[in-house]
């Protein structure tokens, strides 16, 4: 599909537009008063209408105009919005992706059921009932089909057929389809005159008298029959209207191959873009200039180069990292409305909120992030919250809160969702864990590891599977999609007070700043947003294989790691070797480096599967004079210093 | 005596890349091969094992490393002039890879005597059978054609 296809763009521009809806209808939701959001629903759905007929859409286009008719009337104030119409709505919603996306047949029952229930939605306040809203279901039970072809002669007396369309949509005409078989071959066509006839379908509550009051002005030579069509063959009418007038162009359009990814970009930001690209191009000159110059080279003018071209480089980098950053409210958008259907399906009360909505991160991240935040919003909803008797029999507030935010420190952002639930209990994820083999029945465990039981894979306490969560196949798949990410999974879970999980996710996927480090006669790099402090090892611990390796930072004992062992180096060791602490969280380990090198800007390249299996490393880079170095795995140096230190506390309890 | 005549033969199609590690004479399949590059700055993996413990850098991908000798246990040599490493892509448990071998000496592109090999006998090599695909002949020299994807995959996690 390329990019200038304009009923892509149409989709993608529709997809938006739907988002939009749903949002302003959730906002409207909870806020039923507000004629704002009222009028922004109203023409959201007018827009959808609209441009989807003109790209061919139809059906999307008539049974947006259901809905759209519908909510003109609470913007009319002759109906107000309820929480029901806000549902029907959003089902309507629902119905509206699906139409856009042609590899899903259309359910015509399901639309019938949405469009009776709209009505019923608007019918219910007791305001009168007048014409539009009743049509939408009319056109369903009965309906009346109208043929007319006007004379040939209509145009250039001064009429326009749109205008009669125009007042024929108004009386609720649907499945309009224009009649081409008489239209006369290029070279016989004579432009002025109207070649065409029409065929739609008119509600039955619509008289002759008011379809005659249309064609006041042209009745004379004009064709026009009207039919009363049986209900049952009015519903097959429609149909059979339905696959002339939309099928075909759908069997037209080429079968769902995978849509070409875009990226929506500021302008300003490829403004930025080229400016640095012109700058570079310049610089670029300089430097041919100065290469073609015969004799000693200025070296002055060559420095200076190279320091803009470095400058630039770097600058260029930026830019480009930044084009491919994306916010994560539309991310979250997403969950507002899998939140609100939980809260139906549960019958709990949930009020949802989300903080940090302008943070930027990498679009594939945001991309592979939805699937496990659905998990854990999930399992936030069905297991952690309370009904709302037993909320407020345990002195909650009856409503349940689930929270979203994301917050950016330093090179990582950090996306919690947390919950005011009913908390872990860590009894039953320990029963769960023994009955299932996991640990032994009499293994001590910190709290932190009980509660990273519940990744493991198959581990699910619910005692009953539910429809939303408890399969067990959910907080596992979570991990190992934020693993991917380089990302790490925290969390904190009160009792009876909620639980809280923190994804801690690399901003960049590509390019992350490292601290280059030398063990023996390897460079090794080491991400520098883990990098908690650099020491110099005491000289009492400097020689190595006493099997004591805890240090003493300002009161605090941190396990260190030797690298020079563990990478099994035989190269002279350095005189005053260093440690460096690395940590995520309240975990840190001191990693023994024979020298800081300094810092770098690495591009990171996945390791081969021939290493991929060693864990000790999480990519390669190239470093500036094209050598390869490794980059450590600070997720996994952590895990081992917490063996050594499990190993150490039951040496100790011994 | 006509050595044919009692061990099957497989037909080898297309021109083959030969090379020496150690006194032996190896051949590879031309058109897997990408390049030939002088040995570059090599990055040892620790605890990596030992016929795939280095990486290298071609042209901004990060290649594995590995070393013949240590699959077909041979002498290791230093490195000296002649030594190149040989980049090839070859399709390892259905997923293409990049892959660099270690030569002491690359020779040749040539078709191997009469485009066949022979299936490596059970005895009286030091070599598993099933890594090498066939021995053929070019001149006066024994050539081993070894199975690389065989090999390589034994070491894919």
């Amino acid at each position: 599909m390329s990019g200038s296809d304009p009923v892509a763009a149409f989709r993608v521009e529709a997809f938006e537009l739907l988002d939009q809806i749903e949002n302003d209808l959730l906002d409207l939701g909870q806020d039923l008063g507000n004629r704002a959001l009222v009028d922004a629903v109203f023409r959201g759905l007018h827009t959808l209408k609209g441009s989807g007929s003109m790209f061919g859409f139809d059906a999307l286009a008539s049974f947006t105009h259901h809905c759209e008719t519908a909510f003109d009337r609470v913007r009319k104030g002759q109906a107000r919005a309820t929480a029901a119409l806000v549902g029907v709505i959003l089902s309507a919603r629902d119905q509206m992706r699906a139409l856009l996306d042609e590899t899903i047949a259309p359910d015509e029952a399901a639309q019938a059921a949405i469009l009776a229930a709209l009505q019923a939605a608007v019918a219910d306040d007791g305001a009168a009932t007048t014409a539009p809203a009743a049509d939408a279901a009319n056109v369903i039970e009965d309906a009346t089909r109208l043929t007319f072809r006007l004379a040939p002669s209509a145009m250039a007396n001064g009429n326009n057929p749109l205008n009669l369309l125009g007042e024929l949509r108004e009386l609720g005409a649907t499945k309009v389809c224009a009649d081409l078989s008489r239209l006369p071959p290029l070279d016989q066509l004579v432009p002025g005159e109207c070649h065409i006839g029409w065929t739609m379908l008119l509600p039955a509550s619509v008289t002759r008298d008011d379809i005659e009051d249309v064609f006041m002005f042209v009745m004379d030579d004009m064709e026009l029959t009207l039919e009363e069509l049986e209900p049952a063959s009015a519903a097959s009418e429609i149909i059979a209207v339905a696959e002339t007038g939309t099928a075909a162009p759908s069997q037209a359009r080429t079968p769902s191959a995978p849509a070409a990814e875009s990226v929506r970009v500021p302008a300003e930001r490829l403004d930025e873009l080229m400016n640095r690209v012109g700058e570079l191009v310049i610089a670029q000159s300089r430097l041919a200039q100065i290469a073609a110059q015969g004799g000693t080279i200025n070296e002055i003018a060559l420095r200076a180069v190279s320091e803009d071209i470095e400058r630039l480089s770097s600058e260029l980098r930026d830019t480009t990292m930044v084009l491919r950053m994306m916010q994560v409210g539309g991310l979250f958008g997403r969950f507002r409305r899998l939140v609100h259907d939980l809260a139906q399906e549960t019958g709990k009360s949930i009020e949802f909120s989300t903080e940090g909505e302008t943070t930027e991160v990498d679009k594939t991240v945001i991309e592979r992030l939805a699937d496990p935040m659905v998990h854990l919003i999930r399992n936030s909803c069905d297991h952690g919250l309370e009904t709302a008797e037993q909320r407020i029999a345990n002195g909650k507030a009856g409503t349940g809160q689930i929270m979203i935010t994301a917050t950016q420190t330093g090179g990582e952002v950090i996306i919690t969702v947390a919950d005011d639930g009913r908390g872990i209990n860590r009894d039953a994820v320990r029963a769960k864990a023994e009955a299932q083999g996991l640990i032994a029945p009499d293994a001590v465990l910190a709290d932190q590891d009980v509660l990273q039981l519940i990744f493991h894979p198959g581990f699910s306490t619910a005692a009953q599977v539910t429809n939303l969560s408890g399969r067990g196949v959910g907080m596992d798949v979570v991990k190992k999609t934020i693993e991917g990410l380089r990302g790490t999974i925290r969390m904190t879970s009160v009792e009876g007070q909620g639980t809280r999980i923190m994804l801690h996710l690399p901003l960049t996927l590509a390019i992350v700043e490292c601290m280059l480090v030398r063990v023996g006669s390897g460079c090794y790099a080491i991400p520098l947003s883990a990098v908690e402090e650099c020491l110099e090892l005491p000289a009492s611990e400097a020689a190595g294989g006493k099997s004591r390796s805890f240090l003493d930072v300002r009161g605090e004992l941190i396990p260190f790691l030797r690298m020079r062992e563990a990478f099994a180096t035989d190269w002279p060791a350095e005189l005053h070797q260093k440690i460096v602490i690395v940590g995520a969280g309240d975990t840190r380990v001191g990693l023994v480096i024979d020298q800081i090198i300094g810092n770098a800007q690495t591009v990171i390249k996945p390791l081969s599967r021939f290493h991929a299996g060693l864990g000790t490393f999480s990519g390669a880079t190239i470093l500036g004079d094209g050598t390869v170095a490794l980059i450590l795995d600070v997720g996994n140096l952590l895990a081992s210093a917490q063996r050594q230190s499990a190993t150490r506390a039951v040496g100790e309890a011994a | 005596m006509n050595a044919t005549s009692f061990r099957t033969a497989k037909a080898i199609e297309g021109r083959m890349l030969t090379f020496d590690i150690g006194s032996e004479a190896f051949a590879i399949r031309a058109d897997c091969v990408r390049e030939i590059l002088e040995v570059p700055h090599v990055t040892h993996v620790p605890g990596a094992p030992a016929f795939v413990n280095a990486l290298i850098n071609v042209r901004g991908t990060v290649a594995p490393l590995t070393d013949l000798r240590i699959a077909f246990s041979l002498d290791s040599a230093k490195h000296n002039e002649d030594t190149r490493v040989i980049v090839i892509e070859e399709l390892i448990h259905e997923t293409r890879e990049t892959i660099a071998i270690l030569a002491d000496k690359v020779n040749d592109v040539c078709e191997l005597d009469g485009g066949q090999v022979e299936q490596a006998p059970a005895i009286g090599t030091r070599w598993r059978p099933e890594l090498i695909e066939g021995i053929g002949r070019k001149g006066d020299r024994f050539v081993i054609v070894p199975d690389i994807a065989r090999i390589m995959g034994e070491y894919v996690s």
